[in-house]
């Protein structure tokens, strides 16, 4: 994991997409992350419209970070979780700050993995991490190549490992993701994402 | 680092949209705006917004599509249950007190939020005794909400909203179904006065007792944010009530001091007593 250690430095924001699946996934992947990760952490999670979501409430007992619902024009806070709420898209936006929208459905989905990943590669660029889980579903597809396409970095959970292929599947046949991993891996990654202090990095963009 | 060429576009196309039609698309929260309008150059057949603006400077029927493609969120009747429940429980109660009532339903869209509100009032008694202004930046949105006519296939879904709200009669007794269209009663017209009216920079016109504007201010940003929640807090009357978005708040304007909460979980606030 050497790559990611290299990372760390530079990752202020990592989106995760998943649809059929997603919450066993994510049950493995969000518990990995370090508490003193730098990060922000976006996730859209296909789910029924018509019902709030438990999701923030379900994952803030198994993660060691701040998870909530994004809320409409909160900055971006550090080593903070945010899942997308039921029947609204998540965007990023200057700042960075959140963003909702109630436009049309994108891939039947609202919210959709789409529009976040290419909301937030316009913000953070290379300093992203795209996700793509398990999902029965096409969504996510642009998005991470956009993320690729600003230099992001761009990980898949290997097809085989997945409980519904399509998602991935779909992200793979439009993107070189840069890692393709098992669900156990790309949490070892993560876990790798404990912060650091910027400034010894010579990969560090800030300050420039 | 230089701005992208799409950023720089798309700040030239709304500075000019705002000099040549005075639609004023400045403080709109930059993310949606910057898809739709990528989304709308694809159908106008431009592959850059610099196409896109050339052909709305010189030709206002693509402006007009355009407005309408920047305009209209998808809205349904009833939308958010439980905040229509919350009206009819803790906001009719105290709206009965008046002898005459006036509703502002801003950024009415296709007119979906004023036909809902129209028949909860009528439900309860009052919309005899109601007139609610009905706005919007979009002329051709306008015409269509005043028509009232809407796609036979989304009935079914206003229907279950409508139940779910505590609707008092069935949503059918409203409307007549021909030719695949629903056309919702014309008595409810003689009670909405539907006009043309922007947040960004038209000010108050009347005196209000509860305004509903809802999922409009997510496209905003903060500053145009604060300045329609300062229309509303000065349309209202003492104690007026404010309706907003299930997931819009008022914890970025310096007019939430001016409101308390009525039913927080549906985003319906009170105007206070003193200023």
């Amino acid at each position: 994991m050497r790559v990611a250690e290299a990372l760390q430095y530079r990752i202020d924001a990592i989106v995760i997409g998943a649809s059929a699946g997603g919450v066993d996934a994510l049950s493995v992947l969000l518990p990995a992350l370090p508490a003193s990760l730098r990060a922000s952490v976006f996730i859209v999670l296909h789910l029924p419209r018509e019902r709030p979501s438990l999701l923030p409430e379900i994952f803030a007992r198994k993660c060691a970070l701040r998870v909530k619902e994004a809320e409409d024009k909160e900055l971006a806070a550090p080593g903070t979780v945010y899942f997308a709420p039921p029947d609204y898209h998540l965007l990023l936006d200057k700042g960075p700050q959140l963003a909702l929208s109630i436009d049309e459905l994108v891939h039947f989905s609202r919210p959709s993995i789409d529009v976040l990943f290419e909301t937030a590669a316009d913000i953070y660029a290379e300093r992203l991490m795209g996700i793509i889980l398990t999902g029965a579903n096409e969504d996510g597809a642009k998005g991470l190549a956009s993320v690729h396409r600003r230099g992001g970095v761009t990980i898949v959970q290997e097809p085989d490992s997945a409980q519904v292929p399509l998602m991935v599947l779909s992200a793979l046949r439009q993107t070189p993701a840069d890692f393709v991993l098992p669900l156990e891996q790309i949490a070892e990654l993560l876990r790798t994402l404990a912060s650091a202090e910027p400034a010894e990095s010579p990969l560090c963009q800030r300050g420039k | 680092m230089a701005a992208d060429n799409i950023d720089i576009e798309l700040r030239l196309l709304i500075d000019a949209i705002y000099l040549k039609y005075h639609h004023d698309f400045r403080g709109y929260a930059a993310a949606s705006l910057k898809r739709r309008l990528t989304s709308a150059s694809g159908r106008f057949g431009c592959q850059t917004l610099s196409q896109l603006q050339d052909k709305v400077l010189h030709e206002p029927k693509t402006f007009s599509a355009l407005l309408s493609l920047l305009t209209v969120p998808v809205s349904e009747m009833f939308r958010d249950p439980t905040y229509f429940s919350s009206l009819r429980d803790k906001v009719v109660p105290l709206l009965r007190t008046y002898p005459s009532l006036r509703v502002w339903v801003a950024g009415c869209s296709t007119g979906e939020e004023v036909y809902s509100l129209a028949i909860l009032l009528r439900e309860e008694g009052l919309l005899e005794r109601t007139l609610i202004y009905a706005t919007d930046i979009n002329p051709q949105t306008l015409q269509k909400a005043a028509a009232g006519v809407y796609a036979i296939d989304r009935i079914a879904g206003f229907t279950e909203n409508h139940r779910k709200s505590g609707g008092r009669a069935s949503l059918s007794d409203y409307y007549t179904a021909a030719y695949g269209r629903a056309v919702f009663d014309k008595s409810f017209r003689r009670h909405i006065v539907f006009s043309d009216h922007s947040l960004a920079t038209d000010s108050v016109f009347a005196e209000v007792h509860l305004v509903s504007c809802r999922n409009v201010l997510i496209y905003f940003n903060r500053e145009l944010q604060n300045r329609a929640l300062g229309l509303f807090r000065d349309a209202l009357c003492r104690k007026g009530f404010l309706g907003i978005g299930m997931k819009e708040s008022l914890r970025f304007s310096s007019h939430a001091r001016s409101f308390v909460d009525l039913a927080y979980e549906d985003r319906i606030f009170q105007k206070k007593d003193e200023p």
